[in-house]
């Protein structure tokens, strides 16, 4: 590992917790307590009073802000508060990322990363109504029915398909795998509701390329992560869960309007990829088990590439059903059932996920797992990734 | 060849107005006059495509707006199912593309390509402007729509 990255292993995550997850528009509570109940129980997690917490990052422009948790908290210090900009769930990985960085620092003691999210109450992503006029990037998309999420990455999608000869069953796996996953994990919305080939292929079409199976739920819901020094880690937990690295990402012109992206067919880790193996010390052949952001399945397939997973070339053979199942696949993926089939929370989930396969509590626990790696936001302007790894993988 | 229609592909969405700060006001009045109008660096004659106050090329702040020639291509596409507004309900399938400019360092513009909504739509193919005019919209404007050649 090279001097210029320090953070491998510096810093753990002490707890995890979430709300009862809620299908969209059900949550009784409103967005902000939610996030308080998530910030609790992730406290109780840790084994730590909220009363510690000196720090709060978040992402996505999160409406419940940290002045106000720290005032609903009672909290004595309030030393950090941080919010990462991207568009999507791009910042799941970025929260804890800056976490990280205030805790190395010394900014905070502390850290809460966490995401609420009550879109019953608040609207969808890229749900547009209204009739006022709009102006900016949107007065390039909007006038032409162009507004939803997933029409933001279809044409993406369409070209990844087009200039790789990927096939559309790699998108189908990813599905069925969330689905599967979500069978055996009590958290998960779609627990109950299982996936097969015949029911994807009669989907409905959402946006050509994707079927409705294709594309991330809508929830409500709050999850937080507990970061903290491994060393104070370990006063909590007998073998905490380390955090190997974290990175953000986007390339040359990744946010230019109207898709001009000089990278166009990206999930947006190629930078990332390169920087977030260095730091962690591993390579992808080290990695146990992915959680891979599904905002829409063609993301997860650039996103597995990018991260040197699988590659354009082999990427049909990879991704099937059998390879990405947590019960003996060699790629286990998305083991909580993920953005589609557990919860949408913005991909936080997700991040919570690779530290539970760490520690072993998984309810689709992968034999051994050492190394997780957990990204967020595929073809966002500014995507995040990160690695957790045990005491054991720092070797 | 460039046409010009009073017939409006996806009626009821909500219009689009210039930047209030007035950077990308050239292309909307461009649309009226049926012109694709972008921004061009006076310094390394970089073309750019959404417009900014500055060239990302060589950070100059000198930019023109030049008037593009119409030759372009399908650089992709998506035909959306699923209404996402209300005006679209009973609308049906549309397509949305991406057009490039390989002439124009390659930007790309975002519009709908017009004709039959179910067309097999082929990544390469040579499209044409149609510019939609909304004339009796306050104010009055213009959308840059495709058809293919
Ligand atoms: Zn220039």
């Amino acid at each position: 590992m090279s001097d210029t990255y320090n953070l491998r292993g510096k810093v753990a995550i002490a707890g995890v917790g979430e709300t009862t997850y809620y299908k969209h528009g059900q949550s009784p509570d409103p967005e902000f307590k939610l996030v308080l109940k998530a910030i609790l129980a992730a406290c109780r997690d840790a084994g730590i009073s909220p009363k510690e917490i000196d720090g709060f990052c978040s992402y996505s422009d999160d409406r419940n802000d940290p002045p106000r948790l720290a005032n609903a908290l009672g909290i004595p210090e309030l030393r950090y508060s941080n919010m990462q900009w991207t568009s999507g769930g791009g910042g799941a990985a970025a929260a804890v990322q800056n976490a990280a960085g205030a805790i190395m620092s010394g900014s905070a003691r502390v850290v809460v990363a966490y995401r609420g999210l009550a879109q019953g109450q608040f609207g969808r992503f890229g749900r547009s109504g209204g009739s006022k006029p709009v102006s900016g990037q949107a007065a390039y998309l909007l006038p032409f029915g162009m507004m939803s999420a997933a029409q933001m990455y279809a044409m993406r999608t369409t070209r990844l398909l087009h200039d790789h000869n990927i096939d559309r069953s790699t998108m189908r796996s990813i599905a069925l795998t969330c689905y599967h996953h979500a069978q055996n994990n009590p958290r998960a919305i779609m627990r109950g509701r299982t996936l097969d080939d015949e029911t994807y292929d009669a989907s409905r079409w959402i946006t050509e390329p994707f079927r409705l199976y294709d594309c991330c739920l809508e929830n409500d819901g709050a999850a937080a992560m507990i970061v903290v020094s491994t060393d104070y880690a370990k006063e909590l937990r007998d073998s905490p869960v380390l955090l190997l690295g974290a990175q953000q990402s986007g390339g040359h012109r990744s946010g230019a309007w109207a898709e001009n992206p000089t990278d166009y067919v990206t999930s947006s880790f190629k930078p990332a990829a390169k920087y977030l193996y260095e730091q962690a010390g591993v390579k992808p052949e080290d990695v146990d088990v992915v959680q891979s952001y599904e905002n829409f399945t063609g993301g997860v397939v650039m996103s597995l590439i990018e991260h040197g997973l699988c590659t354009y070339e082999n990427a049909n053979e990879i991704l099937t059903f059998e390879n990405l199942r947590a019960d003996g696949g060699s790629l286990p993926l998305n083991t909580s059932g993920g953005n589609l089939a557990e919860c949408y929370m913005h991909g936080l989930g997700l991040q919570i996920e690779a530290v539970r396969q760490i520690r072993g509590d998984s309810s689709n626990q992968v034999k051994n797992a050492q190394v997780a790696l957990a990204n967020a936001g595929p073809m966002v302007a500014v995507a995040s990734t990160a690695i957790y790894g045990s005491e054991e993988a720092l070797g | 060849m460039t046409r010009i229609t009073n017939e409006i592909y996806l009626p009821g969405l909500r219009q689009p107005a210039p930047m209030p700060d007035g950077l990308d006001a050239p292309f909307w009045e461009g649309t009226l006059k049926s012109e694709i109008r972008v921004q061009k660096c006076l310094s390394c004659e970089t073309h750019q495509w959404g417009p900014e106050w500055m060239c990302h090329s060589c950070n100059s702040m000198d930019i023109e707006w030049v008037v593009l020639e119409s030759a372009c291509r399908i650089y992709s596409w998506q035909r959306p199912h699923h209404p996402v507004h209300s005006a679209l309900k009973d609308r049906g399938p549309y397509i949305i593309v991406v057009v490039e400019f390989p002439q124009a360092d390659g930007l790309r513009m975002v519009g709908n390509l017009l004709g039959d909504s179910m067309q097999d739509v082929v990544i390469g193919s040579q499209v044409t402007p149609v510019f939609e005019q909304h004339l009796e919209a306050t104010p009055p404007y213009a959308l840059l729509q495709w058809e293919v050649a």
